[in-house]
């Protein structure tokens, strides 16, 4: 594995794995008395959030936790980047309370880049604007291979796995990780949506595209719902919000044509009602929130990997 | 001499025990874990990975051929526990897989192929203490080498063999490495 | 330093190619070009292996001041432009306050002058306040001491059709010409990066080349439809080039400009995302800088224009999204155009005399600049190193501001002297006053 881990393009197949694999052996941590190990002892995790969000930034910091990490919680709002600090200053603060890692989630693409210039601990990419959120990636590949693999799982990548993602993916991180990580670990991906939330050159990405989401139903075993945000129809991206759920929304309807085994995911938080129905949401079928306690578990062996030794383990894979 | 009566091979590569030998050492090992634990009362073996683990089941499967008493068997990593974490890259996990009754109250028998430095057993024991609280814990292992760094002794041992801090302690087991012998070499494995 | 200057063994670039001659400057004029001049009381400069060319031209500069001293100022790049051996540039006119008045440009004139180091000639802007609302006051700008012809609201695009018709036909008055900055604002909003492949993969908002080749088409067509001369700024895709070329072969009249960068980077060097790499128009396709190359080659694309952008430090060193557009160039253009042009074949020496001091004097109807060298002209003349060892560029330079997108890639030559109507503003590659 590399030192930083900011986008799924720098996982191999067999880093992939490792991190599924570590975290499959994590996950039992949550059934025991004592929900802790003493794996990062004396390590700093900063957790650096420039865009509100509750929930991965619990998610890293029960992770952190977890590990007996120490946790500072930096978010951007009434500090001082709220008055004008410069990204770059934030990094120099951080590097002299020596943080050994940086979780950060920031309103521009390639910031995460940018910080692992600045700083010299590693930098954990937690979503940089349209660009990619490589950690949940890998609890939805993990949560993928659990549902559908069971007691077999380990040890196993997705190969011949069918999964369709379905939204706006033009300014999804999440679309962009997953297409990444999931065809990496041998999954076979199709993308869902209009044409107008499709980036140009799509083509070139390692999926298939449908105009339809229909046809692409009957043939999956994952649906992965990605939210649609209301703003996108005044730039006209699509005429309204009703015919965007009418022409890609998940409802029960829907759902009954996917196959018995097939599961639908979502990243959240969701618009119930737009992208997704709450019959579907709470369903069996759902993993939303299986998800939310996967990526504990995911992030807790993402920054295992990346702080539990000296350099980074070599993976023949 | 070894323990079968024929000569013990040389240093070098070779095996200084065959499979006759661990297969007796484990028999031994068994009937001593009856011995001290009254007929296996309440002991719960839990093998360290990797080569502990199929040890653990070996005297699991011995002690109820023995006495017809069912050992609960399981497996401890101990990765996470471990002192030298930041001098090498952060390593696979292990399996932790414990009996469904647990190991509060129990005689826990950990269960390891070698032991040396002492340090992987009190990352053992460290591990333990955050799953439960045993009643007992003790310590069952195939090799005990010497060289102790910490004050850790074995409750079982298979066979003592003196080595030199130069020499590197193999040790085959068939479900792992299809076949059974313990071997010394200088410095890495033979190949 | 006054007093005359005998050019010895220079490589001079004339219409036959090149033909090894000396140059005796005398006055502010050449007064004797040939072989084994005397050198009565004239310093003398060996410059046996160097280029002699024209002095450069430079249509397109942002000089930044007034306003934002602290990214440029007229002294400050005008030292990089004679460093980069232009002798004469034309200040954009996105200053604060923009330079939308007689007093402003007459304000930059003059800095240019105390200077000393290059002709400064201020463009006017088309809108008062490149607001694209109403027009500057354009006949004023043109009849003050800055003697304005050329006009732009570079930075902004004239995007009202209605407006750039009026600024178009206005101008024929006295012979200006409006400079468009193409960039359809519909297309571009929050744009950041050639809309392709990279920007897809980066999660960066794209900027796609129709944007700009819209506005062209349409102001190619304004201009023929009104008999005006429009001339289009930093053309940096193969489809612009395209339609200058059908625009040129109807015998309309339109020129247009290329900067050095697009001659050379891509927008692969975005994957980093450095904002140094950051620009308006954006780097674009391998496949646009080969077409870029071949426009420039045949004349389709009249000239190389620097688009110098200073920015500060704390504009560049950002998130990719909050940084400035924008790269310095002065000092690096003649090195890129050897690069990309001469050394790869595409033009000739006499072609970059013509491409970067003939035809940008033309377009910008300056007089005293631009002329080929011969006897009786000015003396305005670079001397150029083309067989300097390829050195790694500095970030460090003339210009106030480090926004380079060369820095530390090797580019080949050297600019070794500038003169400026017979005075040496650059000697041995270093400033001379």
């Amino acid at each position: 594995m590399k030192r930083h881990l900011i986008s799924a393009a720098d996982l191999s197949r067999g880093d992939a794995l490792l991190i599924l694999d570590t975290a499959e052996e994590l996950a039992s941590l949550a059934d025991r008395p004592i929900k802790k190990l003493p794996t990062l002892r004396g390590r700093t995790v900063v957790n650096l959030f420039f865009e509100d969000s509750t929930r991965t930034r619990i998610s890293f910091e029960a992770a952190a936790k977890r590990l007996s990490a120490d946790v500072i919680n930096f978010s951007a709002k009434g500090s001082s980047v709220a008055k004008g600090e410069s990204l770059k200053d934030t990094a120099l603060t951080l590097e002299a309370m020596g943080a050994d890692a940086v979780v950060i989630r920031h309103s521009a693409s390639g910031a995460a880049h940018r910080l692992a210039g600045w700083v010299r601990g590693s930098v954990v990419n937690a979503g940089d604007g349209t660009h990619e959120h490589p950690t949940q990636a890998l609890l939805d590949a993990f949560t993928i291979r659990r549902r559908l693999k069971g007691a077999t799982a380990r040890g196993t990548a997705l190969d011949g796995i069918r999964v369709t993602i379905v939204g706006d993916v033009l300014h999804s991180r999440v679309a962009r990780s997953n297409v990444l990580l999931l065809s990496t670990l041998g999954a076979e991906v199709t993308l869902a949506a209009p044409p107008t939330l499709l980036p140009l050159a799509v083509d070139t990405w390692p999926c298939a595209v449908s105009y339809e989401l229909d046809s692409e139903l009957p043939k999956s075993d994952v649906v992965m719902m990605l939210r649609v945000q209301q703003e996108r129809m005044t730039a006209a991206y699509f005429p309204s919000v009703r015919e965007y759920s009418r022409r890609y929304g998940m409802d029960a309807a829907r759902m009954a044509k996917m196959p018995d085994h097939a599961i639908v995911m979502h990243p959240g938080p969701m618009n119930r009602g737009v992208e997704i129905a709450a019959e579907v949401a709470d369903s069996v079928r759902s993993t939303i929130v299986e998800q939310v306690a996967n990526g504990v578990t995911t992030r807790m062996a993402v920054l295992y990997l990346l702080l539990g030794g000296t350099e980074f383990p070599e993976v023949t894979s | 001499m070894g323990a079968t009566g024929h000569p013990v091979a040389g240093r070098d590569g070779l095996a200084v025990l065959d499979a006759e030998e661990i297969r007796r050492s484990l028999t031994r090992i068994a009937h001593e874990i009856l011995e001290r634990t009254h007929g296996g009362d309440g002991v719960v073996l839990l093998g360290i990975p990797t080569r502990g683990v199929p040890l653990a089941r070996r005297l699991a499967a011995r002690i109820g051929e023995f006495e017809g008493v069912e050992v609960p068997c399981g497996s401890l990593d101990v990765t996470m526990h471990r002192d030298d974490l930041r001098f090498r890259p952060a390593r696979a996990l292990g399996r932790t897989d414990l009996p469904p009754s647990g190991v509060d109250g129990k005689t826990v028998v950990l269960v390891d192929d070698v032991l040396y430095s002492g340090r992987t057993v009190r990352a053992a024991l460290d591990a333990l203490t955050d799953l439960g609280r045993p009643r007992a814990v003790q310590l069952a292992v195939l090799v005990d080498r010497g060289h102790r760094e910490l004050p850790i002794r074995a409750d079982y041992v298979g066979k003592n063999l003196p080595t030199s801090q130069r020499e590197v302690v193999h040790v085959l087991l068939a479900e792992v490495d299809a076949q059974d012998a313990v071997m010394i070499s200088d410095e890495g494995r033979p190949s | 330093m006054s007093g005359s200057w005998l050019i010895k063994g220079a490589e001079v670039a004339g219409s036959g190619g090149l033909a090894v001659a000396d140059l005796l400057l005398t006055g502010g004029t050449i007064t004797a070009i040939g072989a084994g001049l005397s050198e009565a009381g004239a310093q003398v400069l060996d410059a046996s292996g160097l280029i002699a060319l024209p002095g450069l031209v430079d249509l397109h500069t942002h000089l930044r001041e007034p306003g934002r001293e602290d990214a440029e100022t007229v002294e400050t790049g005008t030292r990089a432009a004679a460093l980069g051996g232009f002798t004469a540039v034309h200040a954009m006119a996105n200053t604060e306050p923009v330079a939308d008045t007689a007093g402003v440009v007459e304000q930059v004139w003059r800095l240019g002058r105390e200077a000393g180091y290059c002709d400064v000639q201020p463009v006017g802007a088309v809108t008062a306040g490149l607001a694209g609302a109403r027009l500057a006051e354009l006949g004023t700008m043109a009849d003050s001491a800055a003697h304005v012809r050329v006009f732009s609201d570079d930075g902004r695009c004239v995007a009202d059709p209605l407006l750039m018709r009026r600024a178009l036909e206005y101008v024929k008055a006295f012979d200006g010409v409006i400079a468009q900055h193409a960039q359809d604002p519909r297309l571009t909003e929050g744009a950041q990066l050639n809309e392709g492949e990279i920007s897809g993969r980066l999660g960066l908002a794209g900027w796609p080349a129709v944007a700009e080749e819209a506005i062209i088409a349409r102001d190619c067509l304004l201009a023929a439809h009104v008999g005006s001369a429009l001339h289009v700024c930093h053309v940096s895709t193969a489809g612009s080039a395209e339609i200058i070329r059908w625009a040129k072969s109807k015998g309309w009249p339109v020129t247009a400009e290329v900067t050095p960068h697009h001659l050379l980077l891509t927008d692969e060097l975005a994957v980093g995302y450095d904002p140094v790499f950051k620009v308006n128009p954006p780097l674009r396709t391998a496949a646009d800088v080969a077409e870029l190359r071949r426009a420039l080659a045949d004349g389709t694309i009249d000239c190389v224009a620097t688009d110098h952008a200073p920015h500060p430090v704390e504009a560049k060193e950002t998130e990719w999204s909050e940084a400035a557009f924008g790269m310095t160039g002065l000092e690096t253009a003649l090195r890129v155009v050897q690069q990309a042009m001469v050394d790869t074949g595409l033009l000739d020496w006499p072609g970059v005399a013509d491409r970067m001091s003939v035809r940008p004097a033309r377009i910008g109807r300056l007089t005293g600049q631009g002329a080929p060298l011969a006897v009786g002209g000015p003396a305005n003349l670079t001397l150029y190193d083309p067989a300097a060892p390829a050195e790694p560029v500095s970030a460090a330079g003339a210009s106030k501001s480090r926004n380079t997108p060369f820095a530390g890639m090797p580019l080949p030559g050297r600019v070794v002297a500038t003169f400026l109507r017979g005075t040496p503003t650059v000697l041995d590659g270093k400033l001379a006053r």
